[in-house]
């Protein structure tokens, strides 16, 4: 969490911030600027930065909940993306059931998420035996197995789709872009800011990032630290609740969708620093971009090659990512 | 022959000057001790010698070879060992077997380690808990462990961290004798931070004292705690103050 | 494991009333090693005994555990949690089959190619990865990136039939050279037999040399280690290294008996699960806890398959899905994590242990 519980003068942080703002600038236009030479076509490279951004802001969403659940509890919750796809299906089954708006269905999504963090939390993670780091992992790994297979048993694997009632495209200085993909960049930014907000400006969220920045000092000032826990928990499996609404009419539904986006929520996790919700967002952008100009630069080879490529890189040259602090 | 010397030693974490030029000489048979009030740099000037600590500038000389920042096993291995204030056994093994692994380095053979590894366990009066897991010994057992595990990596020099800390007044004559028998014994050379003072008095050649993360003063154990800086920085007016039995 | 045995003249004069007098115990090396022998012996006549499905079951279990002897060699002796364990078993199987198809090199020339390509590779990434202090889910993330690395650029890498993977050509009759016998011979037993029983061999002696010793120190406080003379760098790097050259076998094995491997089947992250899962499950930093693993977790894709094919009446929906088996691991491990995080093995001999002290 932006801890303010530090010796370092307000100016000199910002000084840091902007620097390192520059040079993240500074690499994203050598990254265009690379791109152009290797494609060869502006439009090419404009249409991947447009798509890249937009499906950033996704990413930005899911992984704020997952490095929100990092800050306060410091805990890794390798079961994010499950509990993403899961809210796809549920998703997918309101829309079925009830021809509900897809983005609608965030009003089921996230509630249903929401509880099943609270449910996890509580069941699985508190108490002694989710103690240690290691039991951490093996328990939410567990876990995602157990989602990610029980989809695969109840709803088999073949994609569901749904499509956004109005569909349209909507060009955007020459890029094409799918009116989904706007939507749920809008929406994600929006989420996010909402959720940046009730963390600066809210009791709850100041009690939460007391408790991210110290536990138990937090506790000694009243603060009910396991039910702080808890919510935090519940509020991260509820923003990918909130992101798997505004995904659903972009993607085909799957029970292995949850393994792609947990692996790109990490990244941007680690890229943004743990624990940092604003680099969530930010970080969210760059591998949205990072995925995209990859394409062009590797013909034939994935775009999670260059997302993988980007997190190495960070997790041994700067592993507290762009905005975390060095441990 | 100066064994162990620092020259010039300094450390410095963001906002906090932990040492400032500290210069050190420890000659071979010496015993040492290190005092001064908590946050004086004690502890960061063990790190720094032993290699857990890279210093922002100075030397440390071990035995006339500069051994500046190089990694704790390397130290070790030439004779320079450390304890830890707060005791850190190997918790998945037994007492015995804490021990042996110091000796290791230096010890071939399943039999030739174990006995080693019993006789130092003796010396330090754990042979009662010998084959028991590290983890159920009292803290008493535990600071012994620290002991013992130091003693069987074979040390030239041993630097000890505060080792009667949390020990009964009555727990703490025998391992003042151990560490006397050591030097007289063994020869080895001792560097301890303590803040008992009378062990401090009866054990320790000279005194070395920190404060602030410099040296305040050096020299016999009576010059020190007759000296009005010493008193005023740490001691107080009764230079008896922090001795219990 | 505590060592309760004291040999020589010292410890005779240490030994207790109830010892003297009595033949000191085998050491707990020799009592492994006695033990081992002991379970190859018996499991030599199985697949005689076995029906053809068993048979196919029990070599799955055998590829199971050297997986998860190789793993819990760096994750539960050294304490370094690897999620991405497929590397090694993949830069196994894929060294070997690449040398087969393209060169026509004896499977076991290239499953030795594979140990040292699997070393070497880990090596480097723990070189870089100590270097770099990357601890705990830092360094689990990182393995698991470099896991999927090798996937991705397998599949897109022609050199190495991308994603098509490599068919090991069918040869006539049996041979021990090719590693290749008609389909449900007993000999695929055999080989896996030895094979993991050279694998439980080398964990147990290394667990119990110097080197091991070390190693389980330094994973216990690394500092504490270093400060009675262990070497970091040194052990860390050849525990990695042991630990991917055992995969490795696991790996190139699979490719002989499957006659086919590819980079989901290589890279996979089930592969890096299942050798998680397996390790945990049976107990992990134990010596048996992978035997037993891989005894529960290899028989259970079969079990969950014939119930998935012909379920009972009140589970008919079940027919014909896929997943069960998974699910089933999954819980458990959630449920020994919680409750016997020890594992099966390991809280068995914990409980044997403590009684025995009493």
């Amino acid at each position: 969490m932006t801890a303010t519980i530090d010796s370092e003068p307000r100016a000199s942080v910002n000084l840091a911030v902007l620097k390192r703002a520059g040079m993240v600038g500074v690499l994203v236009a050598a990254a265009v600027v690379f791109a152009l030479l290797k494609s060869g076509s502006g439009i090419v490279v404009w249409q991947s930065v447009v798509t890249g951004l937009l499906t950033g802001g996704l990413y930005g969403l899911i992984a704020m909940g997952l490095t929100l659940i990092f800050g306060v509890l410091d805990i890794v919750n390798f079961a994010h993306g499950a509990m993403l796809a899961v809210a796809m299906f549920i998703s997918f089954g309101v829309v079925q059931a009830t021809g509900l708006h897809p983005y609608l269905t965030m009003l089921v999504t996230v509630p249903a998420l929401f509880l099943v963090g609270a449910a996890v939390h509580r069941g699985l993670l508190s108490g002694s035996g989710g103690a240690t780091l290691e039991n951490q992992l093996l328990i939410t790994l567990g876990l995602s197995l157990l989602l990610e297979n029980g989809l695969l048993m109840f709803f088999g694997a073949e994609p569901k789709n749904v499509t956004l009632p109005g569909e349209t495209q909507f060009g955007v200085f020459g890029a094409v872009v799918s009116g989904s993909r706007l939507y749920a960049f809008l929406g994600a930014i929006a989420l996010g800011l909402l959720l940046y907000w009730m963390l600066q400006h809210t009791r709850l969220g100041t009690a939460v990032r007391a408790v991210a920045s110290n536990g138990p000092g937090a506790e000694l000032v009243g603060i009910n630290v396991r039910r702080i826990h808890t919510l935090t928990f519940a509020i991260g499996a509820a923003c990918a609740g909130a992101a798997a609404a505004l995904a659903v009419p972009l993607l085909s539904v799957t029970p292995t969708l949850g393994e792609q986006f947990n692996i790109t929520a990490f990244v941007v996790v680690v890229l943004g620093g743990m624990g940092n919700v604003v680099g969530a967002l930010v970080g969210g952008l760059l591998i949205g971009l990072v995925e995209q100009l990859t394409t062009i630069y590797l013909d034939g080879q994935s775009s999670l090659l260059g997302v993988f490529v980007v997190f190495v890189l960070v997790l041994f040259l700067r592993p507290q990512g762009l905005f975390g602090r060095r441990t | 022959m100066s064994l162990l010397e620092l020259a010039g030693v300094g450390k410095q974490f963001r906002g906090l000057r932990a040492l400032s030029d500290v210069d050190m000489s420890v000659s071979e048979g010496e015993i040492v001790g290190v005092i001064g009030p908590n946050g004086a740099g004690k502890t960061t000037l063990f790190n720094v010698i032993c290699g857990a600590l890279k210093p922002d500038s100075g030397r440390v000389r071990f035995a006339g070879d500069d051994v500046t920042g190089r990694r704790p096993e390397v130290l070790a291995r030439a004779g320079m060992v450390r304890t830890f204030q707060l005791m850190r056994p190997f918790a998945s093994m037994s007492v015995a077997e804490n021990v042996s692994l110091a000796a290791q380095h230096h010890t071939r053979g399943a039999a030739r380690l174990r006995g080693h590894a019993m006789d130092v366990v003796d010396r330090v009066g754990l042979a009662e808990w010998a084959h028991r897991p590290a983890t159920e010994l009292p803290t008493a057992g535990l600071k012994r462990l620290e002991l013992a595990r130091a003693l069987a990596a074979g040390p030239r020099v041993l630097l000890l961290d505060e080792v009667l800390a949390g020990l009964l007044p009555a727990e703490r004559e025998p391992v003042l004798d151990l560490l006397a028998e050591l030097r007289e014994r063994d020869g080895t050379t001792l560097v301890f931070i303590e803040h008992i003072m009378a062990a401090v008095m009866r054990l320790s050649d000279r005194v070395v004292v920190l404060d602030q993360g410099a040296v305040l003063a050096t020299g016999t154990p009576d010059e020190v705690t007759a000296d009005p800086r010493v008193i005023d920085a740490y001691l107080g007016e009764e230079p008896t103050t922090h001795a219990d039995a | 494991m505590t060592d309760t045995a004291t040999t020589g003249a010292a410890g005779a004069t240490r030994a207790t009333a109830a010892q003297a007098g009595t033949a000191p115990p085998l050491r707990p090396q020799n009592r492994q090693l006695l033990i081992l022998a002991v379970l190859v012996l018996l499991a030599i006549p199985l697949p005689l005994i076995l029906p053809p499905a068993q048979g196919a079951v029990a070599v799955r279990i055998l590829i199971f555990l050297i997986m998860a002897v190789g793993w819990n060699i760096m994750s539960g002796f050294g304490g370094l949690f690897s999620f991405g364990h497929a590397a090694y078993f993949g830069l196994g199987a894929y060294t070997s089959a690449y040398l087969l198809v393209e060169h026509g090199v004896s499977p076991w020339v290239g499953m030795a190619a594979g140990m040292a390509v699997a070393a070497a590779v880990a090596m480097v990434i723990g070189y870089f990865s100590f270097r770099y202090n990357l601890k705990g889910a830092y360094f689990a993330l990182a393995t698991f990136a470099f896991a999927e690395m090798l996937r991705l650029v397998t599949t897109s890498t022609d050199a190495v039939n991308g994603a098509v993977g490599y068919q090991v050509p069918l040869i006539q009759g049996s041979s021990v050279w090719q590693l290749q016998f008609p389909a449900g011979s007993p000999a695929y037993f055999w080989i896996a037999l030895v094979l993991a029983g050279l694998a439980v061999a080398v964990s147990i002696l290394f667990r119990h040399s110097h080197a091991g010793r070390y190693v389980v120190a330094i994973r216990d406080d690394e500092l504490a280690a270093a400060s009675v003379g262990a070497p970091v760098m040194r052990h860390k790097l050849l525990t990695v290294a042991l630990s991917a050259a055992i995969t490795a076998i696991a790996g190139a094995f699979y490719t002989q008996y499957y006659l086919f491997i590819d980079p989901q089947l290589a890279f996979g992250s089930s592969v890096s699960i299942e050798a998680i899962v397996t390790a945990v499950i049976g107990g992990i930093g134990t010596i048996w806890g992978p035997v037993v693993g891989a005894v529960i977790v290899g028989s259970l894709s079969d079990v969950t398959a014939t119930l998935l094919a012909t379920p009972p009446e009140f589970l008919g929906f079940l027919q014909g899905r896929s997943g069960l088996d998974v699910i089933l691991y999954a819980v458990m491990l959630i449920l020994i994590v919680r409750l016997m995080p020890k594992g099966i093995f390991g809280t068995l001999a914990g409980k044997i242990s403590e009684r025995r002290r009493r």
